[in-house]
């Protein structure tokens, strides 16, 4: 059994990446635009936002392949700027897997370590132990034309491990496996990143993979950076609608800020009536309205004669079957557009006819006052 | 009305491509039977085998004269073109700018120009330099026709060259130059091989250019158009006729074989097998 890499398991505070106010621009089109960010070390971070939002730009200038118009970077405490890609302590999956199609998976594995000139079996125990890592033992005589798309990805991992990179830097590296597979790497992923504790960025357009695999997420829209936090509070804590929106289902509510205090929100609604809730860090008062946002998941249906402490009543004008849950769309009287209700099926919810009035329950605590 | 159904059913098209390769390729079958008859002139029946015509060429001093003068500007006009090629191909498959596909169509042209009108033209071009007619003005004559068939083996090389593939060598801490060495080069290398192979077979066949630009030095071409006024000569032409289309079948099917596989390397890329 091979040794393995002593690295630091835990997650620290320690700052790994630091960006400061960095710009990319393109004439006057800006791709990142006075982005400031601090990745801290261990972390399995994800850059998420829809095509053209910025985070591939971002990740390729922490590598090294473009630079900033403006602004600094620094790894590992160490400023960035004028070292290239081949001398920074990162390295990276690419999209396309990047893989050699001349060399075989052993001597796609050792690329970087030749340069390196280990020291008697030094190289090929650290690319077996690589393969290892990422259960490819077995396969380092095969050719990459004769992977599967999921070994390439696999290969593409231990090439880039097998540097004992400060950072690992991954550019959407799952979107070209299917669905389940896809799924499988998420957890493989983060058992990964774990297990060597490598500080990881994700570049990723698939909010389900970012929840599910990050400790923290920046969500980007038009090369700025709107948000960064844990998956659970990006979710339910969203600081305005865009991120709502980006990350699943959210039902939005029109407010009227009847109170404002540091710490919390007093705003009336119109089918939820007067509601108090925290009032987010970003939250910027833009006059007396304000959106109120509650997921989906966080309506439930009340059955017969059940009460809650706080429910809003109405009538199912829609409702569409996914297999474990069923989606009602819920007439509320008052409301401009219909809420969104997402059911399990355990209760029948997949039986309420159209057109049946109910109540529904839910809990302050998850409405979300946000900016617009 | 069956004979109209069968003909529209493509019953025939065996038969029709049978007689086509028939057609292509008898005249090319001649070349050898006749080579290895004693008879001095060819026509049937066969009078007997011999290879006494092939032992004769080495023995004849103008021929070696005339291969070694091919040799020389076949390499010459192969390496030219290949090199000339490869900033050409590179250009057009790596960036996008204004005029790409006229100055792509503009070097595929000579493919389709009438060839004699090429050689007078190129003739009147090196006369009105002041080069006089060499080996050298045949080589660049030879540059002229060879670029558009470099530029077609070596664009399918380099297209769809993953630029990732340069960038993750960078990346796992190699040099420009080493990443050159250890990737590009040997990605590519196949399709230079055989664009090399395919200039030089291209020269090496190549006779309208060659018989205007060429002074007193004759290629293998120029010297069997000589040999033709004599008559007793014929079964020699005849066999080095054979020595030379044995020589281009071989090397453009190695050209051919690493032309594919260096289309191959490039183009597998990515998750085509997920």
């Amino acid at each position: 059994m091979p040794e393995q890499p002593q690295v630091e398991r835990s997650q620290s505070d320690r700052p790994m990446i630091e960006i400061r106010n960095v710009t990319r621009s393109y004439g006057a089109f800006k791709a990142l635009d006075d982005a400031s960010l601090t990745i801290k070390e261990g972390e399995f971070f994800s850059l998420l936002g829809p095509s053209g939002c910025g985070k591939t730009t971002l990740l390729r200038m922490i590598a090294g392949f473009d630079n900033p118009t403006g602004g600094s970077i620094s790894v590992g405490g160490q400023p960035m700027e004028g070292i290239p890609a081949n001398r920074r302590p990162t390295n990276m999956v690419f999209q396309s897997y990047a893989i050699f199609p001349h060399l075989n998976v052993e001597q796609n594995v050792a690329y970087g370590l030749k340069r390196l000139k280990l020291q008697g079996g030094e190289e090929k125990r650290r690319v077996e132990e690589a393969l290892a890592q990422v259960s490819l033992t077995g396969l380092g005589k095969r050719l990459a034309t004769e992977l599967s798309g999921g070994q390439r990805q696999r290969v593409a991992l231990a090439r880039a491990l097998v540097m004992r990179p400060k950072v690992l830097l991954l550019d959407e590296p799952l979107s070209a496996l299917d669905k389940k597979l896809r799924e499988q790497m998420q957890v493989e992923l983060r058992r990964l990143q774990q297990a060597v504790g490598i500080t990881f960025v994700l570049v990723t357009h698939d909010q389900y993979e970012a929840l599910a695999m990050s400790d923290r997420i920046a969500v980007m829209f038009g090369g700025k950076i709107a948000q960064v936090a844990s998956p659970k509070e990006i979710y339910q804590r969203p600081v305005n609608r865009q991120v709502a929106d980006f990350l699943g289902g959210m039902n939005f509510v029109k407010a009227e800020i009847v109170e404002e205090n540091g710490a919390s929100l007093v705003v009336d609604t119109l089918g939820f009536g007067r509601v108090k809730t925290d009032k987010p860090k970003a939250f910027v008062r833009n006059g007396g309205a304000a959106t109120l946002g509650i997921r989906p998941e966080r309506l439930r249906v009340l059955w017969d004669n059940a009460t809650a402490k706080f429910e809003v009543a109405g009538k199912v004008v829609e409702r569409h079957y996914f297999g474990e849950i069923t989606h009602l769309i819920v007439e509320i009287p008052g409301l401009e557009k219909p809420l969104s209700v997402t059911e399990t099926n355990d209760f029948g919810a997949d039986d309420i006819p159209v057109g049946t009035s109910i109540r529904l329950a839910y809990d302050p605590e998850a409405l979300v006052a946000m900016a617009d | 009305m069956t004979a109209v159904r069968r003909f529209l059913s493509g019953g025939w098209l065996p038969s029709y491509a049978f007689l086509y390769v028939l057609f292509l390729y008898l005249p090319v079958i001649f070349l050898p039977i006749f080579s290895i008859n004693t008879a001095a002139t060819p026509k049937f029946p066969l009078s007997g085998f011999t290879l006494h015509w092939y032992e004769d060429l080495p023995r004849t001093p103008a021929l070696l004269d005339a291969a070694w003068n091919s040799l020389i500007v076949g390499v010459s006009a192969a390496v030219l073109s290949t090199v000339l090629g490869i900033l050409a191909a590179r250009s057009i498959t790596r960036y996008r700018y204004p005029g790409r596909r006229t100055i792509n169509g503009l070097i595929m042209a000579p493919l389709v120009l009438p060839e004699v009108i090429v050689a007078i033209s190129m003739l009147l071009v090196m006369l009105q330099l002041g080069l006089s007619l060499s080996l050298f003005t045949v080589v660049l004559g030879h540059v002229l026709v060879c670029i558009p068939y470099s530029m077609t083996v070596l664009t399918s090389g380099f297209e769809g060259f993953d630029r990732s593939l340069e960038e993750a060598s960078a990346d796992l801490g190699e040099s420009a130059f080493g990443t050159f060495r250890r990737v590009t080069l040997p990605m590519v290398a196949p399709a230079i091989i055989s664009s090399l192979l395919v200039c030089f077979t291209i020269s090496l066949d190549e006779f309208i250019i060659a018989f205007f630009l060429t002074g007193t030095e004759a290629t293998l071409p120029i010297y069997i158009w000589g040999q033709l006024r004599f008559a007793a000569k014929l079964p020699g032409v005849l066999a080095l006729g054979t020595l030379l289309l044995v020589a281009s079948f071989l090397l453009m099917t190695i050209a051919e074989i690493l032309r594919r596989r260096a289309a191959r390397r490039t183009q597998n890329e990515g998750g085509l097998y997920a």
